[in-house]
């Protein structure tokens, strides 16, 4: 495998992005996006749909030039110079890029001929991504054939075929099982440790958000926060208690009043962020005793960070697939 | 080059794997072609045709261009459909050039039109027709040009696309008419004042000038009142050359 990395890179800097904006019409996706990601680390870009996630995706991935700031990808102006970071960058989109009339195998040939590869050279590193990503058997079968899991790997094998430099991937593991998409991230890992591969990908599983080394949260088209996962939860500080009360809007008063601090009501919930969030949830069950449904209390999580920042509620549970956006 | 080479590829691939295509291409002109070829009795023979040539035989090279038509059209619809399922973005962030996928998508689109266009001369014993092998070099060659001009003008309308309705739509408004009017279906000389400015001003006319030419080499008798082969030949190409400008730049312009 390490034969098909180009030299280790020199510059520190993967992606360098200074006040990024973008409108469609009347509507502005971004506003001023600062972001600098590192070489060789797993950058997570999570948000809402909606939010300006996918527009940030194909300004780095050259699929639209950006309208204001500057936007420095591999060290090579993204507006300027798009064909010079596309030979180097490996894009993985949500919506698959594969021809289902084509086998495995034609799919990785017709891509490594795009990337100036030749044949020999290009079957050689197929055969290695298809061996590696577990493919090999299936490698004759038409990509219609496979199963959603199958062909997001294959997915990967085209995107790394030409031996990028930095990857992209747009909600790779959505329609994964939670087993395939913990392979499918140790895979990233990977990359990033064997091969100084840099990872940016977008999604909206917060056990992958946490397995990132680092992550930006997207919302209504700014960069509200950006950090270690690590780092992140601990600027909430303490705990965080969820009531499920019987009369939500009636025990946030109530709360309110007698502990002096404010739950915020989401989704039909109460959420305290507190210090003492143990001591809290003894006192809360005492003074309110048949108004309560459940309380929980946990140390923040990610999603907890993104409320914090926001108001909204973001990831999915891993049930429901995210809608496209 | 290797890019262009592989998308090419891929368009020959994907029709040998449907073969309906094949069937829709070909049935259809050859439909056309008996029922109009026979709906116009001798009586109703196109205007200004030579006197000699049934109906029939004035529809053939016309029929050969329809077939180039079709062809080309469904050939591009293939962009309009990668477009939607996902396969043209992951071409359109490879280094290759957009002028590049282009000339790869419009030589695949020729290869296909050109070889069902060469098995529609099979029938040219049909009408008459001995072609000599260097008529029959001389007519794949012309063939080749008319495909790769009317691949690249509906690749020009696709890239601009985003459903096959809307594309189904502006083939009707803009390749048809521009296939009726090329001589096809009647000769210029024998139009209505405006409708023979039309058609004069139709590149296709002298495409199709070009393919009777050479279906009927030697023979100039056999071919009636269309521009002389070298001129014909000389505005194909540059049709030619500037459909295939129009896509690309059409390309380039696109997300």
């Amino acid at each position: 495998m390490n034969a098909i990395r180009p030299l280790a890179p020199a510059a520190t800097t993967a992606i360098a992005i200074a006040g990024l904006t973008h409108r469609y019409g009347e509507r502005t996706a971004l506003r001023g996006i600062d972001l600098d990601v590192r070489r060789g680390e797993i950058f997570g870009v999570l948000g809402p749909n909606g939010g300006g996630k996918t527009t940030l995706f194909k300004v780095l991935a050259t699929l639209v030039a950006p309208q204001g700031g500057r936007v420095a990808v591999l060290d090579e102006d993204a507006a300027r110079h798009p064909e010079r970071i596309r030979r180097r960058l490996g894009v993985v989109f949500q919506q698959p890029a594969l021809d289902g009339k084509l086998t495995v195998r034609e799919n990785l040939a017709c891509h490594a001929a795009l990337y100036g590869l030749g044949g020999a050279e290009g079957r050689t590193r197929a055969a290695a991504l298809l061996e590696r990503l577990g493919l090999a058997e299936r490698a004759d079968d038409f990509v219609e054939t496979l199963s959603g899991g199958l062909a997001r790997r294959v997915e990967l094998a085209k995107g790394l075929l030409h031996g990028p430099e930095l990857v992209l991937l747009d909600e790779p593991s959505t329609g994964l099982d939670p087993g395939a998409r913990r392979d499918f991230f140790s895979y990233l890992v990977h990359l990033r440790d064997r091969e100084g591969v840099t990872v940016v990908l977008t999604t909206h599983y917060m056990e992958e958000a946490e397995r990132c080394d680092r992550i930006g949260f997207i919302h209504q088209g700014s960069l509200v926060a950006v950090g270690t996962p690590a780092a992140l939860k601990a600027e909430i500080g303490g705990d965080v208690v969820v009531v499920d009360a019987v009369d939500p809007e009636a025990m946030r008063q109530r709360i309110e009043q007698s502990f002096g601090c404010v739950p915020r009501l989401l989704d039909g919930v109460l959420r305290v962020e507190l210090p003492r969030g143990h001591e809290f949830v003894r006192d809360v069950v005492e003074a309110f005793p048949g108004d309560i449904r459940s309380v929980t209390y946990g140390k923040p999580t990610l999603e907890d960070v993104f409320v914090h920042l926001t108001g909204e509620r973001f990831f999915s549970d891993g049930a429901a697939a995210p809608e496209k956006g | 080059m290797r890019g262009v080479r592989a998308l090419w590829w891929r368009e020959i691939i994907r029709f040998v794997r449907q073969r309906s295509r094949l069937v829709g291409a070909l049935a259809q002109p050859l439909l056309f072609w008996v029922l109009l070829g026979g709906g116009f009795s001798a009586s109703l023979r196109p205007p200004g045709a030579p006197a000699d040539l049934g109906t029939m035989a004035y529809f053939y090279p016309g029929i050969i261009g329809l077939v180039l038509l079709f062809t080309a059209i469904f050939s591009t619809i293939v962009v309009v459909e990668d477009r939607k399922s996902g396969f043209l973005q992951g071409v359109l962030v490879s280094p290759l050039s957009r002028a590049g996928i282009v000339l790869g998508q419009a030589l695949g689109g020729t290869t296909l039109a050109v070889s069902q266009g060469a098995l529609f001369l099979l029938l040219a014993p049909l009408v008459g027709i001995s072609l000599s092998a260097a008529a029959v070099f001389a007519v794949i060659g012309v063939l080749a040009a008319i495909a790769f001009a009317l691949t690249s003008l509906s690749l020009a309308i696709a890239w601009r696309m985003e459903s096959t309705q809307g594309f189904h739509a502006i083939m009707n408004l803009i390749l048809m008419p521009i296939w009726i009017l090329s001589g096809a279906f009647f000769p210029a000389s024998g139009a209505a004042g405006w409708l023979g400015w039309l058609m004069q001003l139709n590149p296709l006319t002298y495409g199709m000038a070009a393919l009777r030419r050479c279906l009927y080499l030697g023979m100039p008798d056999a071919v009636g009142l269309v521009p002389a082969l070298g001129p014909s030949v000389a505005v194909t190409l540059l049709f030619c050359a500037a459909a295939y400008g129009m896509a690309a730049v059409t390309a380039r312009r696109s997300r």
